[in-house]
């Protein structure tokens, strides 16, 4: 091994590990911005932005009890598989104009797999728990992932296949590819309502991913009891409640770096580490916007749904709807 | 146990029933709607006493819930403090006596904010949350001033 990877490995250990400080930090106060519109979208005063740190302060305090029927370690290694796996995603995202941290050691493909790390990470914790609300929870959380996984890979598939037309010697999958090559770009007007479809499928595929209000029935509060989680108190919870502020960072920037990878420092002509500033202040911003239409508009517009109405609402209309948008772009590239 | 200054910012409440009416549980929730936003002052109805550090009791203790009430109690992680919501439940109400009421809820658990009334109103349940806080307080204050001996 010589010195220069030795070099570029210590550059990769420090990275990851303000990645994973940012994310962490970013994610919490995204989940304080989101929690506050919601108030302020059903006429309430809401939460103040800080609440999900003190949250998070406040549990990791709290006495961290384990179930007398519970599988300790299985229990208490749940929480930090699903945080860990939610964590080794981001560093292969891209933000703004910086290339992802792990760029040529993994793509997109490798993200829909470590997308269903942070879930299984919690089936496992609520088998674990021993109680059958957990159970129900994950059984529940289990039939979601199922559903979810088609719509979620035909995004990926369509995105990939019109990439290896127009760019057949690029790793197609590879996310600084699809981040160099904005879909809009190569398409004609057909393919063009075909990537607005799959927008909209990947959309509907993010407050499943998240367990979020219409598809959050894994952790229904109201019949549940908290599903999942119910067993989890104190810095488990916490580490929980982590992984989900993180996930919302991951979605929404898997969401941007597919649809919306346009930056603005050449716009304004800046270069250096002003555009780099200003890129990701940007990206910022855009994934705001996604995770306001994704998570918190949907969230507060509607009710949850059955099991199995989300199960039905995973394999036959966003599926359709995806498979809609996977045609219009590939009768775009065959017609034209 | 210790304690820090983001605990009384964050309280999750667990709400129990252990005979109640329903009358106290409407007031409950009316505090979380958006006339008096609950939410605003970190304080979260919780579906699970593992999560909670307040448990909300409303109504009185009858023969079935004495043993459940005890586990529920068991189950809130330290630190944790309890209210009381309603006549029935601080005293026993017009259940008083009754044969098959074991009595008020502090015959059962500590209770530490009793919230009279039948029901009572959303801001006398929101004022005895605030109450809970300032026993959080002087839980924390004690405890500093025991680390300092």
């Amino acid at each position: 091994m010589t010195s220069i990877s030795l070099f570029e490995i210590l550059v990769k250990i420090i990275g990851a590990i303000v990645i994973a400080f940012l994310g962490v930090v970013i994610g919490l106060f995204y989940k304080g911005i989101d929690r506050k519109l919601a108030a302020r979208m059903q006429a309430r005063v809401g939460p103040p932005i800080r609440q999900p740190f003190m949250d998070f302060f406040k549990l990791m305090i709290k006495e961290n009890i384990v179930p007398q029927n519970a599988v300790p370690w299985i229990f208490n290694g749940a929480p930090i598989m699903a945080l860990v796996s939610s964590i080794t995603i981001l560093l292969y995202l891209p933000v703004g104009n910086i290339s992802p941290l792990l760029s040529g050691y993994g793509d997109i493909v490798l993200i829909i797999y470590l997308l269903t790390l942070p879930a299984i990470g919690m089936v496992v914790g609520g088998f674990a728990s021993g109680s059958p609300y957990a159970s129900v929870g994950a059984q529940r959380e289990m039939v979601m992932m199922m559903s979810y996984e088609l719509p979620l890979v035909t995004v990926v598939v369509a995105f990939g296949w019109k990439l290896s037309q127009v760019y057949p010697h690029l790793n197609i999958f590879s996310l600084t590819v699809i981040n160099a090559h904005p879909i809009w770009e190569l398409v004609g007007p057909l393919g063009f309502i075909g990537a607005i479809l799959l927008f909209i499928t990947l959309a509907a595929v993010t407050p499943g991913e998240l367990s979020k209000v219409p598809f959050d029935a894994p952790e229904a509060e109201t019949e549940l009891a908290g599903g999942i989680l119910v067993e989890y108190s104190g810095r488990n919870l916490a580490l929980f409640g982590l992984a989900d502020a993180v996930k919302i960072i991951v979605m929404t920037s898997l969401t941007v770096a597919l649809f919306f990878p346009y930056n603005i420092s050449h716009l304004l002509a800046l270069s250096g580490a002003f555009a780099l500033i200003v890129d990701t202040l940007f990206f910022l911003v855009k994934i705001f916007l996604v995770m306001f239409v994704e998570v918190t508009f949907i969230r507060v517009a509607v009710a949850r749904l059955k099991i199995d109405q989300v199960s039905f609402a995973y394999w036959v209309p966003v599926s359709i709807i995806g498979f809609l948008g996977l045609m219009l772009i590939v009768l775009d590239t065959i017609i034209v | 146990m210790k304690l820090n200054k983001y605990f009384e910012r964050s309280l999750w409440v667990f709400h129990l029933n252990t005979g109640s009416c329903n009358g106290c549980d409407i007031e409950i929730v009316a505090g979380l709607t958006p006339r008096y936003d609950l939410e605003r002052f970190g304080i979260k109805l919780v579906g699970s006493p593992k999560h909670a550090d307040v448990l909300l009791v409303t109504g009185p203790v009858t023969s079935k819930m004495l043993d459940r009430v005890k586990r529920v109690y068991e189950q809130t992680p330290d630190p944790k403090a309890v209210i009381v919501v309603g006549a029935c439940g601080t005293s026993g109400g017009v259940f008083y006596n009754s044969y098959n009421i074991s009595g008020s809820v502090d015959k059962v658990i500590p209770v530490d904010v009793y919230v009279p009334g039948c029901p009572p109103r959303p801001e006398a349940i929101i004022n005895g949350v605030l109450q809970a806080w300032i026993k959080l307080e002087n839980l924390r204050e004690s405890m500093k001033t025991a680390q300092a001996k």
